[in-house]
Parts: C-alpha cells; structure tokens; sequence
C-alpha cells in the first residue's frame, strides 16, 4: 500500500510515519504541502509536529495549504485519512473532523507514555486492536485537550465516532488519567463517514518494541486491513 | 486605515490561560478580579482609499474562516 505522508514547513514527525510505514513492509513517501496532487496513494497522513510554528492556531495556516484541497478530494472520494497530533489538528482546523484542540488545562507542556482505551473497532483505524486491549502510546504535546459542544458530544457519541480515550492501565476513563483536559477523555476520533481519523497520540512513535512500545502497530495493522479490504472488495 | 480584530475565547471553552493570570493577580493582592480572559488581537493595516464597508465584509470573512475559529472562539471588529 502507499502511503503519502504530508510535510508542512515545520512539521517534524513525518519522517517518522515514513519510517513506521517502511518497518511495517509498506510504501510511504512524502509529499510537499505546496503539491496539488497526492498521485498514486492509498492513505494519507497527516503528521505530528508545529506547522507554521503553530503561529495563530495549531494547524490554522497549514490548512490552507494546496495540499489540503487534494486531501479533501481524496477524503470526499472515501480515501483514508489520519491526522497525528499537529495533523489532527489541521483536520479539525480543515473542518475534516469536528471539534477543536485547545491548551492543555494545566498549561504544561506533556511528553509521556499514556494509555488509551479503543472505544470501538467498528473503523478502519481500529479494527484490528483486539477488544479490550489497553494501547501504551507517546504522547507529545501542549494544545491536546480536545473541545467540542454539547450537540457534537453527543453525535460523536450517537454516530460511535470517538476512536480513542485516555484511560489507566486498566481502561478506567479517569480524570488523572487525562493528561490535557480533553472533554470525555477524547484522544482521538473520526469523521461520520469513518475514513478521516485524528488523534493526539503518536502511533508512530509506539511501533517498534525498542521504542518502548509497539501498540501503535496495531493502528497502522488496521489501516493496512482495511486497505486490504477494499482492494478485495473493489476486485470481486 | 487599520483594522482591529479582538479574537477572544468563548465561555463554553474552558481557559487556562485566564484563570492562571486570575489567581496570579490575586496572589499580587489585585481585589475584587471576578474573572479573567486571555485572547488575541491582530492590527491589519490597510492601504490608504480602501473603502471601508468593503473592506469591513471581506475582515468579517477573513475572520471568520480564518483569524478566529468559530468552534472556539469569538471575535470583534473594529476598523479605524
């Protein structure tokens, strides 16, 4: 599968997902944010880091960047899409994904292992997480508190479009266990039509055992899934 | 001729920054502070002649789509 990970002046985690996608025998290469095409690509990502130095909002320019409007093509035409941390927050920015990330709500800067609770493996970003397993990811960021209002709650929860929780290690949905204040303990979510997916946490950076942690694997494994999937469905 | 765009949090967002500043000017002895807001203003200056009510619907727009985020913020317009 191919993979096009976007590269926003500033952006520092794509070469990251690069190599998270390589390790795992797939393609991956990058595409510069002044590109008007994604070419030949089966997943975008969007990855983490502070594009534009995060000047006016976390992900407010880079969303305007050219790349974006093949992106939107390629989500409109059921493309998968996953935005990581500074990714995720140009797809809310980009109105791809609902909702807002806003300072974390003790203002501190947090850059730690945290575990996360998949709320459903109904998506192609989690379906191949075994139920019940807890995920131990790195989390690397100072806006990640995820804010939506009241009748976005409650259609993220309507429609089963929260991805991810941050929970203890044993899947409790605690207040301590939310590093950022995000509301209902939201890490990640994804779109009503479930090929756009967001998350704080870096995947990329939990898949490989030496990391610390390889349960981000199992992300990009459902990813990979899913792609499998269609190209069956698209042969049959 | 200057445009003048006060980009401030909306109250359902919940506001480090404000309350931080409020207990520190607390801590300083400042009394009877009932509640603090941080936001951001953003000067855009514009060429001598433009027309204003023009240049008033274009800012709205601009900062509505681009200088604040609906979703969690609010913004007030002031052209001089």
């Amino acid at each position: 599968m191919n993979f096009a990970v976007l590269q926003f002046p500033a952006s520092n985690c794509d070469q990251d997902a690069v190599h998270a996608i390589r390790s795992l025998g797939h393609s991956a290469r990058y595409i510069w944010h002044k590109e008007n095409s994604l070419g030949d690509t089966d997943a975008v990502i969007v990855p983490g880091g502070f594009s534009y130095g995060d000047y006016l909002r976390c992900g407010a320019i880079a969303r305007f960047s050219p790349v974006m409007q093949a992106v939107k093509q390629f989500a409109d035409n059921d493309g998968l899409v996953i935005g990581i941390c500074n990714g995720f927050q140009v797809l809310t920015e980009a109105g791809l994904l609902p909702g807002a990330l806003v300072l974390n709500r003790d203002l501190q800067f947090h850059c730690e292992h945290i575990y996360l609770k998949t709320a459903t493996t109904e998506s192609p970003f989690t379906n191949k997480i075994p139920a019940g397993k807890i995920l131990r990811i790195p989390i690397a960021h100072g806006e990640g508190c995820y804010f939506a209002d009241e009748e976005t709650l409650a259609r993220l929860k309507v429609n089963n479009q929260i991805l991810w929780q941050y929970c203890d290690a044993n899947g409790n949905l605690t207040d301590t266990a939310n590093p950022n204040g995000s509301l209902q303990n939201i890490a990640g979510i994804c779109n009503e039509h479930r090929n756009v997916a967001g998350l704080m946490p870096h995947p990329e950076r939990a898949s490989e055992e030496i990391l610390g942690s390889a349960d981000g694997r199992l992300i990009f494994e459902s990813i990979f899934a899913a792609l499998a999937d269609k190209l069956a469905a698209k042969a049959a | 001729m200057k445009a003048k765009i006060i980009v401030t949090p909306k109250k359902a967002v919940v506001d480090p920054q404000g309350k931080t500043v409020q207990n520190a000017l607390e801590h300083m002895g400042y009394q009877g502070v009932t509640g603090v807001h941080v936001g951001k203003y953003i000067e855009i200056d514009l060429a001598p002649g433009t027309d204003q009510a023009a240049a008033e619907r274009v800012l709205n727009d601009a900062a509505h789509k681009f200088l604040s985020n609906p979703i969690i913020e609010d913004y007030r317009l002031e052209i001089e």
